[in-house]
């Protein structure tokens, strides 16, 4: 090897270095152990090894999701690859910046069914932003550099670096770019003045305004953009699922989340508003219910997206904006502030009026004298003694909702959870990512006996690198939404939705070196909870919080029912 | 709506396998596909013949153009256009009045004779589809052996270009 030339791995290493990136999730295997050679030589970023590869990815994408910065994962080729897939198809569902590098069987051995080889470029193709198979030692430095600036700019995604052992053991020179440009890729960020021009009039004409707020608000960075805009404006907003915390919670602004397990003043002020803003949001199935049952009330929308195929895909929009939702927010701003013109204030008194009513409906309550444990009575709990402060990842099922409107977000980025491809399992390794970026705070993991056994093996990693999270299992025997849609539309048959034969989760936690609790009453919720936050502040602790089995999620709308077709508690 | 779609992209591998995933993926459909290099061998040259409603179309539109490989791409039935196809057919010609009348044929469509064999002709025929498909009518039924078609190729008129 000539002076000055890196080998594959080594330039794999500096390009990581590069890039600035603290932490690397992987797992090792045949195909990248000269990549794995080099992280034991080198000092620049910390390699976190998770039990398996799935929470590999889940964990570099919630480190991504709490920092903004781009995660990182690496696994080998074959079953490493497939077991990633989930978790970078759950990225790039919800638009999450994140560059997993995959470890391939040598170029010589590609398609002959080599051991461990599988088609990863061609498996991942649809759940990436983009993807790129390596085939030469001088394109690893270039290759990385384009994966980093993909995944981050325009609508975020996963991209997917595949590398040959071989390739890894070549060597050229090292010369990391810059900067890079391509022909092909040059997302918009500045929106065209002329629609922002048309929308903030449009906003001011309005006299049932409704502000609709989604993941692209706390993706963006949009939130105090958003919340100038709310202020100014004096009208209501609503989140998403993945806009939570983009908005203040407990403003008075503030409807809450809508959609399928929204508010009812929510779901209501969408369906009868005049004119609808869409920010970073993008009117899906669990949003809006379906689409022609929105389209019955007349509203004029505008609606701005990164992502023009985003843009009148479930519903027609009158002013579209592609733009980055910060920027075209503040331009927005300034074009309101600089007018002198003002909304119709009597028909926006009205129109809160209206609101209130709904509001008044107070869809949230639940029967709070029982002496079983209500899993809202817990999430409200952590809630005041977190003091709204703790980061928050869930799995996905009725725990997810109930977290989802009973912890009121405050700030963008502390709500983690799989809102796109909702996927179970992600919850434990989602708290590792975040707990790895933010080492002081306060990390709760809400999730359903269900959820949490799809990825449990990493209870052991936590103990690895002493990750005091706090586990908030709220176990109704139950994989809850699947009982809740088969009491609802199935005549309470309830196939394969009840879970016999659970753990002893507390002993479980305890095999593995962490605090276990079970809680049974209402009346130690409070205190196990305290406990957990000071006594157990630097450990792990896993509390089992067995909960009235039958509690509901609500309000509830059907799966291809209208916005106004809530059922209520 | 029938819509004939251009599309310039990247000379890559894979690139025609992203376009191809794209449309299964979402269910649009392909009535035919055909790519090669340009003379500029870093860029590949798509044409895509497709089916939708406008909102369709304009979700084809977009999503081709989120691909990161794609460079530029135009919706050629949204102005003047030509396209053509070529298509190469194997017919019967055994007897001395079959070659006649399939020459003749040939001839009327524009048509070439490419290769005689014993007992068949194999002819080829460039046009708009619609010319092909009245040829392959205009046969006898009996008398088509094989055929072969590539698809539509298409290009604006006049000043109307897809290039970078």
């Amino acid at each position: 090897m000539a002076e000055l030339e890196l080998t594959g791995a080594e330039i794999v290493i500096r390009c990581l270095h590069a890039e600035g990136v603290e932490y690397v999730f992987g797992y090792p295997g045949g195909a990248v152990l000269n990549i794995y050679d080099e992280i034991y030589k080198q000092k620049g970023f910390t390699h976190v090894l998770v039990r398996h590869e799935q929470a590999a990815v889940h964990a570099a994408d919630a480190y991504s999701r709490s920092t903004g910065k781009v995660g990182v994962a690496l696994v080998t080729s074959g079953p490493g690859a497939t077991n990633a897939v989930t978790g970078i198809a759950t990225a790039y569902m919800d638009s999450i910046p994140m560059v997993v590098i995959t470890g391939q069987v040598p170029t010589a051995a590609i398609g002959q069914d080599a051991f461990q080889e599988v088609d990863t470029v061609g498996i991942t193709r649809p759940c990436v932003k983009h993807n790129f198979l390596v085939k030469d030692v001088k394109d690893i430095a270039p290759t990385i550099k384009k994966a980093f600036y993909i995944a981050a700019t325009g609508r975020p995604g996963p991209v997917v670096v595949d590398i040959p052992k071989d390739i890894t053991q070549h060597a050229c020179a090292f010369d990391y770019p810059e900067a890079i440009s391509l022909r092909s890729y040059n997302p918009t960020s500045k929106g065209h003045a002329g629609q922002i021009k048309r929308a903030a009039q449009m906003l001011l004409e309005a006299k049932r305004p409704v502000i609709y707020a989604g993941g692209g608000v706390v993706l963006g960075n949009a939130s105090a953009a958003l919340t100038e805009m709310a202020r100014e404006l004096g009208y209501p907003v609503t989140s998403t699922l993945m806009g939570l915390g983009g908005y203040k919670a407990n403003d008075p602004l503030s409807l809450g989340m809508l959609g399928m397990h929204g508010t009812y003043e929510a779901n209501m002020a969408m369906q009868h508003c005049d004119v609808l803003i869409a920010v970073g949001a993008r009117f899906d199935d669990r949003v809006i219910g379906n689409p022609k049952h929105f389209a019955k009330e007349a509203r004029r929308i505008i609606h701005i997206d990164i992502d023009p195929s985003s843009i009148s895909k479930r519903v027609k929009v009158d002013v579209p904006i592609v733009g980055d939702v910060g920027q075209v927010l503040e331009e927005m701003n300034r074009l309101l502030k600089v007018g002198n013109e003002r909304a119709d204030q009597a028909a926006l008194k009205a129109w809160w009026a209206q609101i209130e009513l709904w509001r008044a409906q107070d869809c949230l309550k639940y029967d709070r004298g029982t002496d079983k444990i209500k899993p809202q009575y817990v999430v409200e709990k952590l809630y005041e003694i977190t003091k709204g402060e703790a980061f928050v990842t869930s799995d996905v099922g009725q725990h997810q909702m109930w977290a989802a409107q009973y912890y009121k977000f405050d700030q963008p980025r502390r709500w983690i959870n799989s809102g796109g491809l909702g996927t179970m399992g992600v919850g434990l390794p989602y708290a590792m990512g975040v707990q790895l970026a933010h080492p002081d705070a306060m990390v709760a993991c809400i999730t359903g006996e269900g959820s949490i056994q799809m990825n449990i093996q990493e209870l052991s990693t936590c103990k690895e690198y002493k990750l005091p999270l706090k586990i908030i299992l709220l176990n109704n025997g139950y994989l809850g939404m699947v009982r809740q849609w088969q009491e609802f539309f199935y005549e309470e048959r309830y196939a394969e939705s009840y879970v016999a034969s659970l753990p002893d989760f507390a002993k479980l936690a305890e095999a593995y070196g962490h605090v276990g609790m079970r809680i049974e009453k209402p009346e130690e919720v409070e205190p196990a909870l305290r406990r957990a936050f000071t006594e157990h502040k630097e450990q792990l602790v896993f509390m089992n919080f067995i909960t009235d089995p039958r509690e509901n999620v609500y309000p509830m709308i059907p799966a291809g029912k209208g916005l106004s077709e809530m059922i209520l508690v | 709506m029938r819509h004939i779609i251009s599309v310039l992209m990247e000379n890559e591998a894979g690139a025609l396998s992203r376009v191809a995933g794209l449309f299964s993926a979402r269910g649009y459909n392909i009535e035919s596909l055909t790519v090669a290099p340009t003379e500029d061998a870093t860029l590949s040259r798509m044409t895509i013949v497709t089916r939708g409603s406008n909102e369709v179309i304009e979700q084809i539109t977009k999503q081709l153009n989120k691909l990161i490989d794609v460079i530029k791409m135009q919706d050629l039935s949204d102005g003047e256009h030509i396209e053509r196809e070529l298509m190469l057919v194997k017919v019967r010609a055994a007897s001395g009045e079959q070659r006649e009348e399939m020459k003749r044929l040939a001839d009327i469509f524009r048509g070439r004779v490419i290769d005689v064999a014993d007992k068949t002709y194999t002819i080829e025929l460039t046009g708009p589809g619609s010319k092909l498909d009245a040829f392959l009518d205009a046969l006898e039924p009996g008398a088509i052996l094989e055929t072969v078609r590539t698809g539509a190729s298409g290009i604006g008129r006049g000043d109307r270009m897809l290039k970078i």
